[in-house]
């Protein structure tokens, strides 16, 4: 890896954790696994356990979800997530604090913070680019923002070193691909049904050809998400795309958990049977095709 | 006002923006549909069979253009202004609502959509988007929130009736807000055959614009109406505000006459300070929420507050990003009624013109009664009268039965 310092002005970069994680993953041969979870859901303290296991349960990637009160990309589960968390305290100062002490002690699990543009918007742009850094946030994906507001957060995240993760979608054509591709960094989220999160599941054949067509475009990695709920779909998607995003499935856990540490039971054994599959997709698809 | 002139009209610019507000914050799912969208109302725009489709079913069906009517025992029980009402109650459905649900099926049409959705809070969009939907053959899902449905039983029926399906919405409080993002969850879902026809003029660009334009025949009516009744424009304008369509389309035309005043009536609910309110500019802030970026009820760290209002169709926390951009612009004058003070008016209404007005229109009605005393009998004061109150009979009777001795409607 390259030890010249980030420097905006001279065109290096240092390589960033999303970059390091995929290039390993890479050496693996092997898909991320992307996790979310809201953050605050269900309440502060189970939240930040939930998190800090993350990693040793297998997880490679974390998106963390900033909690909205209206999030009209979100099935029930995710929309569920957001109020629980809202309704036990959770703001975006808090959301901030809690990445800023997992990097306490973990200082390679990239976190992507996932959400709607209000509460940023609120908060102030550039407060929130400058805490989150500083928090050692390494990506955001922000579901209301189309490369038309290019202006508003992805331009000024870049200038923080922030990557600005866009979601590419079954609606988006050809001729449409370059402008979603133009800005984004880090890797590309492949929404794999036109629909919110945690409804119907993928059709296998239609995905693999768009994963294929979205390569054509860029050599950026490409995760896939919406609808993933099982380790056999994780490691079927998983044999052709970089990363495989797991979020309602988890979500459902905690809904479904009597006790917090029930919650965080069922979660991480969720995301350890996620990270089996996941690790083992491509060499058993080998074996298959023998 | 300090405006240059043919500024106003102008907007939005090509990116649907109106200054800082409007925009188009959606999901990348539903952006290719907007372009569209957008492209195919430019060409409807200056399509002349478009044109004459739309002229005709706003006359045959509609039953324009409505008459502008000067209530005369109104005018003096204020012993000012001289008030004129628009009379939109009477269109079919009887609100405004139809001058705009008649133009996007006829887009829907156009782009070969197979199915329609909408969101409705007092359920006057609701049916008369059920009603076009069921004139043009279209199956209709109109989503409202579950206290709604309990407060507009009536309009619940006449959608049934109108052979549409209501979905109950039951997230967040169950009111308006949360139908539309129920309808935009359906829309994100079945992004290829289905026409989301919103009912105001919010939401991603092009909506505000082309919702605008489709009540701006309100406008047009009224100032040629007036010329022919008093051979000059009007002094003023009222209308109330939920997320403005009424008052976008009463207002637009006249927004380059610099002498035309312009008074919004947002829902003040139990007063502005109580914090139980509808009043967005009032006492909102800046922020983003269903595609577009306008003022919202929310707390300092972007969550939307719940609105209130007596009035379901005002019950809504966020408003058009044109009013935002003329409220910030000094063009508009924006105040708010409470639920009580529209109750007041809403009585008067009824007893001196036999006119019962929706409980929305009271609101606009609440600001005529506090300004018309004020005026010369020269003034003419232009109110629009957006929608009538049979679907509120329920709520009235509910605030004031115990007064006429009804305990059940």
């Amino acid at each position: 890896m390259s030890t010249i310092q980030d420097n905006a002005n001279n065109g290096f970069k240092k390589a960033s954790r999303l970059e390091n994680r995929f290039a390993e993953l890479k050496k693996q041969n092997r898909p991320a696994l992307v996790s979310y979870l809201t953050a605050g859901d269900p309440d502060a303290e189970t939240s930040r356990r939930l998190l800090h296991g993350l990693p040793s349960a297998g997880v490679d990637i974390i998106e963390l979800g900033m909690p909205f009160s209206d999030p009209m990309a979100d099935g029930p589960a995710i929309q569920k997530a957001a109020l629980r968390a809202l309704e036990n305290g959770q703001t975006q100062a808090k959301t901030l604090e809690m990445v800023r002490r997992f990097r306490e002690e973990n200082s390679t699990t990239p976190i992507v913070l996932m959400g709607y543009y209000n509460p940023i918007f609120c908060y102030g742009v550039e407060r929130f680019l400058t805490d989150a850094a500083l928090a050692g946030v390494d990506g955001l994906i922000v579901v209301d923002l189309p490369p038309e507001h290019d202006e508003e957060l992805c331009q000024p995240a870049a200038q923080h070193g922030i990557d600005f993760i866009r979601l590419a979608t079954p609606t988006t054509d050809a001729k449409r691909l370059p402008k979603v591709l133009s800005n984004t960094s880090g890797f590309i989220y492949y929404v794999s049904v036109a629909g919110v999160t945690g409804g119907s599941a993928p059709t296998p054949e239609r995905l693999e050809s768009a994963v294929a067509k979205l390569r054509e475009h860029t050599d950026l990695p490409v995760a896939v998400g919406f609808g993933i709920r099982t380790a056999e779909q994780a490691a079927t998607i998983g044999r052709y795309s970089d990363a495989v995003v797991v979020g309602s499935a988890l979500v459902d856990c905690i809904e479904n958990a009597s006790t917090p540490d029930e919650a965080v039971e069922r979660v991480h054994g969720l995301v350890s049977e996620l990270a089996e599959s996941v690790r083992t997709c491509r060499t058993e698809s080998e074996l298959q095709a023998c | 006002m300090n405006q240059p002139a043919n500024l106003s009209m102008s907007m939005p610019d090509a990116n649907g923006l109106f200054g800082s507000f409007g925009g188009r914050f959606v999901a990348e799912t539903l952006m290719p549909l907007i372009l569209e969208l957008q492209d195919e109302y430019t060409t409807a725009k200056n399509d002349p069979e478009f044109q004459r489709q739309l002229a005709y079913f706003q006359g045959d069906y509609v039953g324009r253009p409505s008459p502008l009517y000067f209530a005369e025992r109104l005018t003096e029980h204020f012993g000012g202004a001289s008030i004129y009402l628009k009379r939109e109650e009477l269109n079919h459905t009887g609100a405004h609502k139809i001058n705009n649900c008649i133009g996007q099926v006829l887009l829907a049409k156009q782009m070969g959509k197979k199915r329609i959705i909408a969101e409705t809070g007092a359920g006057m969009h609701g049916v008369a988007t059920a009603t076009v939907a069921a004139r043009f053959g279209l199956p209709c899902v109109i989503y409202m929130g579950t206290t709604d449905i309990e407060r507009q039983q009536p309009n619940v029926f006449r959608m049934k009736l109108l052979g549409a399906e209501v979905i109950p919405v039951t997230s967040g409080t169950g009111t308006l807000k949360d139908a539309m993002n129920e309808a935009l969850r359906d829309w994100v879902t079945n992004v290829d055959d289905t026409f989301y026809i919103i009912g105001t003029v919010a939401g991603p660009h092009p909506y505000p614009a082309m919702v605008r334009d489709f009540q701006a025949v309100i406008g047009h009516e009224t100032r040629s109406q007036m010329l022919e009744k008093q051979g000059r424009l009007p002094d003023s304008l009222v209308a109330c505000i939920g997320g403005g369509s009424n008052a976008m389309g009463l207002f637009h035309p006249f927004l380059d006459d610099i002498d035309v005043k312009m008074i919004g009536v947002e829902a003040g609910g139990k007063g502005v300070k109580s914090g139980l309110h509808a009043a967005s500019l009032n006492g909102g802030t800046p922020g983003v929420l269903h595609g577009n970026r306008t003022y919202l009820l929310q707390n300092e760290d972007g969550q939307i507050i719940d609105a209130h209002s007596i009035s379901a169709g005002l019950d809504y926390p966020g408003i058009g990003p044109e009013h935002a951009w003329l409220h910030e612009q000094g063009r508009v004058e924006y105040v708010s009624a409470t639920d009580d003070e529209a109750l007041e008016a809403f009585q008067i209404c009824c007893r001196q013109e036999g006119i019962i007005p929706a409980l929305e229109t009271a609101h606009a009605l609440a600001e005529v009664a506090k300004r018309a005393p004020t005026l010369p009998r020269e003034h003419l004061m232009v109110v629009n009268l957006s929608g009538r109150g049979d679907k509120d009979m329920m709520s009235v009777a509910h605030h004031l039965g115990d007064k006429f001795g009804v305990k059940n409607v």
